[in-house]
């Protein structure tokens, strides 16, 4: 039927389903925010899930901190070394890592390594009717396993994002400092002259809670909406880390074209 | 996994994420700058700001006491009314007088307070009455080049003569 369709009502199907997806996204969220007073009162729920989606990435954000930090360092010194200001590496070093890299990238690594592992999780359990089976018990799986998951996610991910950004302007500081051996004093005084707190190491945070929002909500909602069938959870979970990715960055347009149109 | 060693690990995670954010503040941000100190605010008109930015450092001797907090265009006089918050902890005499500079030849441009030797203190509010605009590399350029070009005639009608008395 689908195939007889001409290509106007091909566009208008997709844009109807598209709309429709948000909708019941949006009102999944709100049922989470309702129904989430359970997990704050048994705060062990959530203790636990800080665990599974922020400690365990603790190891990959460490890492990848460190290796863009170090990266920036080099870069840096390449262009600024040809106009003879290499002391503003650490300004370029720790400016771009709060603003911007912190953030997004911590949460493009996030929504690969966490909400991955969430969507699949609660896909699963959907798949094996666990969550039915919750039901009948007059358990509501919102409140006992989506909402915990939430929570976790939302406090993880601006923790994430602060760790990524102060490793990484240790790694740029081991970079252009230690390795390359520009003034250590100027390094520091320079960045601390132009780093404000709460123009943007604040705005980075907020950009963190943002992205932490919306990748947890992107990566259960598909869980909770996955096809209940092999294939289906598979799908799910490549259907949360592209649309994670691509809200992170659509979102960090928005918000930087909001915090920063002045400066 | 038993509860006493998640909450070990969660734990840890949780101050190790305070910690970075504290050491942003502090080390990365120097939130103990006057960020949050008692501040005053003055103004002054310049004719020419050149790229002066809102929050651009204010600087005595070198030292930066102050941000450029905002900067407007005054349409009576046809001027640049810009407006400096200047921490409280440093007093400036009444006629100390205010420049627009740059640090380096392609640094960023800063203002410059030169103190003066009244007795009285700038209070907020108060205006900058002596000031120097920011130097226009163009306009130095198209001097430099009017002088040359006033020179050269010189050094041709000097020498004119001697040419028209040798035929």
């Amino acid at each position: 039927m689908k195939a007889k369709q001409n290509p106007i009502s091909r566009i208008g199907h997709g844009v109807i389903d598209g709309i429709w997806r948000l909708g019941v996204g949006t009102r999944f969220l709100m049922q989470v925010l309702w129904r989430s007073g359970l997990s704050w009162r048994r705060f062990q729920l959530i203790v636990r899930e800080i665990y599974a989606s922020g400690v365990l990435s603790l190891i990959i954000i460490v890492v990848s901190g460190l290796f863009v930090g170090m990266v920036l360092g080099l870069q840096g010194y390449q262009t600024l070394q040809t106009y003879g200001t290499e002391q503003s590496l650490g300004v370029l070093v720790a400016l771009s890592l709060v603003r911007e890299l912190g953030p997004v990238v911590a949460a493009l690594l996030f929504a690969s390594r966490a909400g991955s592992a969430i969507t699949a999780e609660v896909g699963l359990m959907k798949t094996t009717e666990q969550l039915k089976a919750m039901e009948m018990m007059a358990v509501d799986p919102i409140a006992r396993i989506i909402a915990p998951r939430f929570w976790g996610g939302v406090i993880s991910m601006p923790l994430l994002a602060a760790i990524f950004s102060i490793v990484g302007v240790f790694g740029g500081y081991l970079i252009g400092v230690v390795l390359i051996g520009v003034d250590e004093g100027a390094f520091w005084s320079q960045m601390q002259a132009a780093v404000d707190v709460r123009e943007d190491i604040l705005n980075g945070v907020i950009k963190s809670v943002v992205f932490g929002f919306a990748i947890t909500t992107i990566a259960l909602f598909e869980g909770f909406d996955a096809l209940p069938t092999a294939e289906g959870i598979s799908r799910a979970t490549t259907r949360t880390v592209v649309t994670s990715s691509l809200a992170i960055l659509a979102l960090d347009f928005v918000l930087t074209a909001f915090m920063f149109k002045g400066v | 996994m038993e509860r006493a060693k998640l909450d070990f690990w969660v734990g840890l995670f949780v101050m190790a994420g305070f910690a970075a954010l504290l050491g942003l503040a502090l080390k990365v941000g120097n939130m103990t700058s006057f960020n949050t100190a008692q501040t005053y605010t003055v103004q002054a008109d310049f004719d020419n700001i050149g790229s002066l930015k809102v929050r651009a450092p204010v600087k005595s001797a070198g030292v930066v006491v102050g941000r450029v907090s905002d900067i407007r265009f005054d349409n009576q006089n046809f001027e640049a009314t810009v407006t400096l918050k200047l921490d409280a902890k440093y007093q400036f005499p009444k006629d100390t007088s205010a420049a627009i500079m740059t640090s380096g030849l392609l640094g960023e441009q800063f203002v410059a307070l030169d103190p003066g030797g009244d007795v009285k203190n700038f209070t907020t509010g108060d205006k900058i009455k002596i000031t120097q605009s920011a130097v226009v590399l163009e306009n130095l350029i198209s001097q430099f080049l009017y002088n040359k070009a006033s020179d050269a005639p010189r050094t041709d009608a000097a020498q004119t003569p001697t040419q028209g008395t040798q035929p």
